[in-house]
């Protein structure tokens, strides 16, 4: 991975992270201006913190995009019950490899974030939940929180305000699905990470232990603690309307410098970091499509036409090299930018065994609480792993897609959907490849009766 | 779902048609009431919603209204507009509201349901033939419903366990388990003990103890009725009888006063299980195992089946004849039971003031588990109080009699099913004392009898109970009594016959409960046998109401007094 800043990058979150002078102390951190932040926020009133955020227009930098400051209105504070902050922490959507940046290196602008963003919804308890193979990232952080406690700016009293709000890292037991918020709940009550039912189980009204709770991602309670440092106003200036901020994208697959870089949203398109800022693709490849925000969106072929109307109103025409890299380009070609993880994919690829990979993680993944995605899964699974060990049939095609429409839109949590829209999106885009499979394999199954 | 009158209705639209439904309940119980089935597994009435099956998928709409105004958006007919929600909801997870429309036929919801039974189908394994639950089983009747009747799976099913013992009485095929969860709710929410879980992922999930836990508690066998499939089954009952088979009647369990209503199912005359029948007012849809296993007793060996005068075995006109002049002495005493129907207490009640006896009563008790099973472990000790046969609770002896016998005033018990060794008198204060004893098994005072009158058990003879809430309950012969036998009712107003021949006593039931319910004092005033609803009436208790009852608060019970034995 490269360390150095590349062209255009406009780092906020990762300002510091790479600077070989820099490191995860504290000490360093307040060097470089840390936790006074934190200071400010003190002198303010709460709820005048989430405004800021809600000016700021800031997206959940988790998957959703849902804006951060509008999340936090919804928090039922009539209830009396105590307030829980969440940071989602669990990173593992394949192509997503942001949030470990973050924790590894400057892990104290995470905590910095959480203790404002606690602050501001009056969370006295809060937490960190990591992803289970993060063992050196809960490290770092739970050294990095004794830091913290040492200097007072996080538990009891923080810097004498008489805001108390506690921290703990919870690790994860290893299961992708601990990311969903709802699920990750569960799993931090003790629990099988079963994702809960909405309604009624909206986190903001019934999450941790029935309480009102706020589940954010590392990235966006980061955000946090720029959006007050320069105001929320003065943040939304960066980016685009809708776009604000920056943006951590994750660039992995076929090209020459795979990486992370921050950039204003929309500040390039999608050619312009494949070619420009990743060094384009490897020598004598050519560009076959590019999964854009992890591997739970949908596919995106090269050679494809993207036109439509822009929430403005503006017509677009594009090629995938076109695409702007904010939330809403994306979701303009018809996906999405999720986590963040561009995955770009050359003409190397065999698309079925692509999908088979694909298919095989979320099988893997999927908690089984639900009938459509459990049985799904598994069985989209079945039948790419058989095509790709020579038993491809004519109608399998057309069976994978029925299976994920049979999927979609019917099950507890957005699983059934990133786990449907992969084989969507690649059948129709390549459906060529998966009846070419089957024209080219002679040994069929023999069918079993059921 | 509480009783009328106290929740308001409101107006939804089920498939084209305005409705009306009970506020807050969801649309599987909405559309129930109006004759309309959701399909669905994973939801019960009596459990929380897990909203996992995703059977009851349907598609729902709200009547529109402008975000900034809150106006209503109307369309060119001047009628507000519907925005149907784009995906199907879930029918057991979604409360009804006023203006809701609910849509449970139309193209998405079909094609939703096919495409869940194909899911529950693929890895189900094709047990039908030597299944349990065939016949019983939700899996199969919504597949003929919305099965696809072909398979489009050609891949290798999943393999899970096919016989893991969970507990004593309940043995587990995981293969045919949906993954529904209705047990493990079940343990935790209405057992309080947590045993069940599923293990690994996805369509691998399997349902399992914890480690070093088992399925072992009084209400375990409840998860096998509530299974939607074959996957949990009653160790005992397993693949011994087809369902098809079996009659089932209407009974009340005689195991504790809490008066679970259950179904006793029998063929041909022998019973072959028992399971709840769904009372939401007393025992939900639940019972406790040690109920099930009650009608083991009616082939008990120790099953009293020929009567008897000085134990020569004779017929029972002439053991009848025998009692009733025993019954003259004037020195008698009756012991009661908190065993017997209300209507065999009302007659010997009757038989009490004809004989001018005094009238003895043994309370029977046990640990209260605060569900199912109360520490009064007889099924009608509030009859004997209705009836008037007592009018204190209780103690759990018959020492009362040993102070009769002393002072001389008692020389002859007609004893109903008790028996008097166990209840602190002995053989030497008995000595002088002729006993009539009526009772459907063997016991020391059977044993020790002038004259014995076997009886029937409550799956012989219908009745009544009143339960620990005071609620009346009808259970009805499930199976003949032993050739030659007669009912408990039949004897005693035999001796009312031979003893008053001026009234003629009737041992019919709906008659006596013409004569049960002439007082105007008594809370069964005005009450028809024949009116009595299946799931039972409230009484007014008032009366009783500074009686020390035992029972703790349980299932659908408080009481009203705390038990001096239980404060302590
Ligand atoms: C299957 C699934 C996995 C998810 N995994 C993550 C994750 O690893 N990290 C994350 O921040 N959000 C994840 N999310 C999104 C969270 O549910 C939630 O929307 C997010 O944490 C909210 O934070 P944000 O508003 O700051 O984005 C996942 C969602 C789904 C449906
Ligand atoms: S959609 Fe998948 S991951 Fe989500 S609850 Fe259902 S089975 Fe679990
Ligand atoms: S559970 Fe139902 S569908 Fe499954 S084998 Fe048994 S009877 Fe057949
Ligand atoms: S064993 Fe039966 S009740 Fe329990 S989860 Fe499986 S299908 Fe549901
Ligand atoms: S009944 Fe299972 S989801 Fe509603």
């Amino acid at each position: 991975m490269i360390k150095k800043s590349t062209p255009k990058e406009r780092r906020i979150i990762l300002k510091h992270a790479d600077d070989p002078n820099y490191s995860n102390k504290i000490d360093c951190y307040l060097k470089n201006g840390g936790y006074s932040v934190l200071k400010k926020a003190f002198a303010m009133k709460p709820e005048d913190i989430g405004e800021e955020v809600l000016k700021s227009g800031v997206r959940g930098r988790g998957g959703a995009g849902f804006p951060a400051g509008m999340k936090w209105k919804f928090l039922d504070r009539k209830s009396g019950k105590p307030i829980y902050l969440i940071c989602n922490a669990d990173e593992s959507e394949p192509g997503t490899f942001k949030d470990r940046q973050i924790m590894y290196k400057d892990p104290h602008q995470l905590i910095e974030g959480m203790m404002i963003a606690a602050y501001a919804i009056q969370a006295k308890q809060s937490f960190i939940y990591i992803r289970a193979e993060f063992f050196e990232g809960a490290r770092i952080l739970e050294r990095a929180i004794e830091e913290a406690k040492e200097k007072n700016l996080c538990g009891d009293n923080i810097l004498g305000s008489s805001f108390c709000c506690d921290l703990v890292v919870h690790r994860g037991a290893g299961a992708y699905i601990c990311g969903e918020e709802t699920g990750l709940i569960e799993s931090l009550e003790g629990k099988r990470p079963n994702p809960r039912i909405k309604p009624p189980y909206f986190p903001a009204v019934l999450g941790l232990y029935q309480c009102p709770t706020i589940v954010n991602n590392v990235e966006t309670l980061c955000n946090v603690k720029h959006i007050l440092e320069m105001g929320g106003d003065e943040f939304a200036k960066l980016g685009k309307p809708n776009n604000t901020g920056t943006r951590i994208w994750c660039v992995s697959g076929h090209v020459k410098k795979p990486g992370y870089y921050e950039f204003e949203c929309g500040a390039l398109t999608l050619g312009e970091m494949i070619y420009d800022v990743c060094g384009g693709l490897l020598p004598g490849r050519s560009l076959k499509a590019v999964i854009p925000g992890g591997s739970s969106s949908k596919i995106l072929r090269a050679d494809e036409r993207f036109t439509g109307k822009l929430k403005d109103g503006t017509e677009f025409d594009w090629g995938i090299d076109d695409i702007p890299l904010d939330f809403d380009g994306p979701a303009s070609a018809g996906s999405m930018s999720g986590s963040g993880g561009i995955i770009i994919m050359d003409d190397t690829v065999d698309m079925v065994e692509a999908m088979a990979n694909i298919n095989a993680f979320y099988a893997h993944e999927s908690c089984g609480q639900c009938t459509p995605c459990r049985e799904g899964s598994l069985w989209m699974r079945k039948i790419t792993k058989r095509m790709c060990s020579g038993h491809a049939r004519e109608e399998d095609a057309d069976l994978l897609l029925s299976v994920a429409n049979q999927i979609e839109g019917r099950t507890i949590c957005a699983f059934g959907e990133a786990a449907s829209w992969p084989t969507q999106s690649f059948i129709a885009k390549f459906r060529d490849e998966f009846e070419l499979k089957a024209k080219n394999d002679h040994s069929k199954p023999t069918l079993q009766l059921i | 779902m509480g009783s009328n009158g106290n929740t308001s209705s409101i107006t939804i639209n089920l498939n084209g048609n305005d409705v009306d439904v009970p506020a807050g309940i969801n649309l599987v119980e909405a559309a129930a009431i109006h004759g309309t089935e959701v399909p669905h597994y994973c939801y019960h009435p009596q459990l929380s919603v897990a909203g996992n099956c995703r059977m009851c998928l349907v598609e729902m709409g709200n009547p529109m209204r402008d975000r900034g105004t809150g106006e209503p958006i109307l369309d060119e007919n001047g009628v507000q507009k519907i925005g149907w929600i784009p995906k199907p909801v879930i029918g057991c997870g979604t409360n009804v509201t006023p203006g809701m429309h609910i849509k449970t036929e139309s193209s998405m919801v079909t094609d939703s349901r096919e495409g869940i039974m194909e899911f529950l189908l693929v890895n189900h394994p094709l047990d039908c033939p030597i299944c349990d639950q065939a016949g019983e089983c939700r899996l199969q009747e919504f597949a003929t419903d919305y099965g696809r009747g072909y398979s489009r799976y050609v891949e290798r099913k999943n393999v899970k366990p096919k016989r893991t013992r969970l507990g004593p009485r309940v043995t587990l095929d995981d293969e045919r388990c949906i993954l529904c969860s209705r047990c493990i709710r079940f343990c935790q929410e209405v057992v309080d003990d947590d045993v069940l879980g599923f293990v690994d992922r996805g369509s691998f999930s399997t349902l399992t103890c914890f480690p070093g836990k088992e399925l072992s508690n009084n209400y375990s066998l409840n998860t096998v009725d509530l299974c939607p499939v074959g996957a949990l089954t009653s160790t005992d009952f397993r693949f011994k009888m087809r369902v098809w088979f079996l009659k089932e009647s209407p009974g009340i369990c005689t195991e504790s006063s809490a008066g679970s209503n259950i179904l006793v199912s029998s063929r041909e005359g022998v019973i072959h299980r028992i399971t709840p029948r769904r009372n939401d007012s007393v025992n939900d849809s639940w019972m406790a195992d040690s109920g099930r296993e009650l009608y083991k007793s009616v082939t008990n060996e120790k099953r009293l089946l020929t009567s008897s005068v000085e134990s020569q075995k004779c017929d029972l006109s002439s053991a009848i004849n025998s009692a009733v002049t025993f019954l003259q002495d004037k020195k008698l005493g009756i012991v009661g039971s908190c065993h017997s129907s209300l209507e065999e207490q009302y007659l010997l009640t009757k038989l009490a003031k004809t004989t001018k006896a005094k009238k003895f009563l043994r309370g029977h008790f046990g640990d209260d588990d605060g569900i199912l099973v109360s520490a009064d472990r007889t099924p009608n000790l509030r009859g004997t109080l209705v009836t008037g046969f007592s009018t204190k609770y209780p103690t759990d002896d018959l020492t009362e009699i040993s102070e009769a016998i002393d002072k001389k005033s008692i020389s002859t018990l007609l004893v109903v099913g008790e028996d008097l060794f166990n209840s602190g008198l002995t053989p030497d204060q008995l000595k002088g004392v002729s006993i009539i004893y009526i009772g459907t098994h063997e016991n020391a005072t059977s044993s020790r009898a002038n004259v014995v009158l076997p009886s029937l058990t409550s799956f012989e003879k219908s009745g009544s109970f009143i339960n620990r809430s005071f609620r009346l309950q009808k259970f009805k012969q499930a199976v003949p009594g032993p050739a030659g036998l007669l009912p408990d009712l039949h004897i005693i107003a035999s001796f009312l016959n031979a003893l008053d021949q001026e009234k003629e006593q009737t041992s019919d039931i709906v008659s006596i409960w013409k004569q049960l319910s002439k007082s105007s004092t008594n809370p069964l005033h005005k009450i028809k046998y024949t009116d009595i609803p299946q799931d039972g009436i409230q009484l007014d208790s008032t009366r009783w109401s500074d009686l020390d009852f035992v029972e703790k608060k349980a299932m659908h019970f408080s009481p009203r007094k705390l038990n001096k034995v239980t404060q302590n």
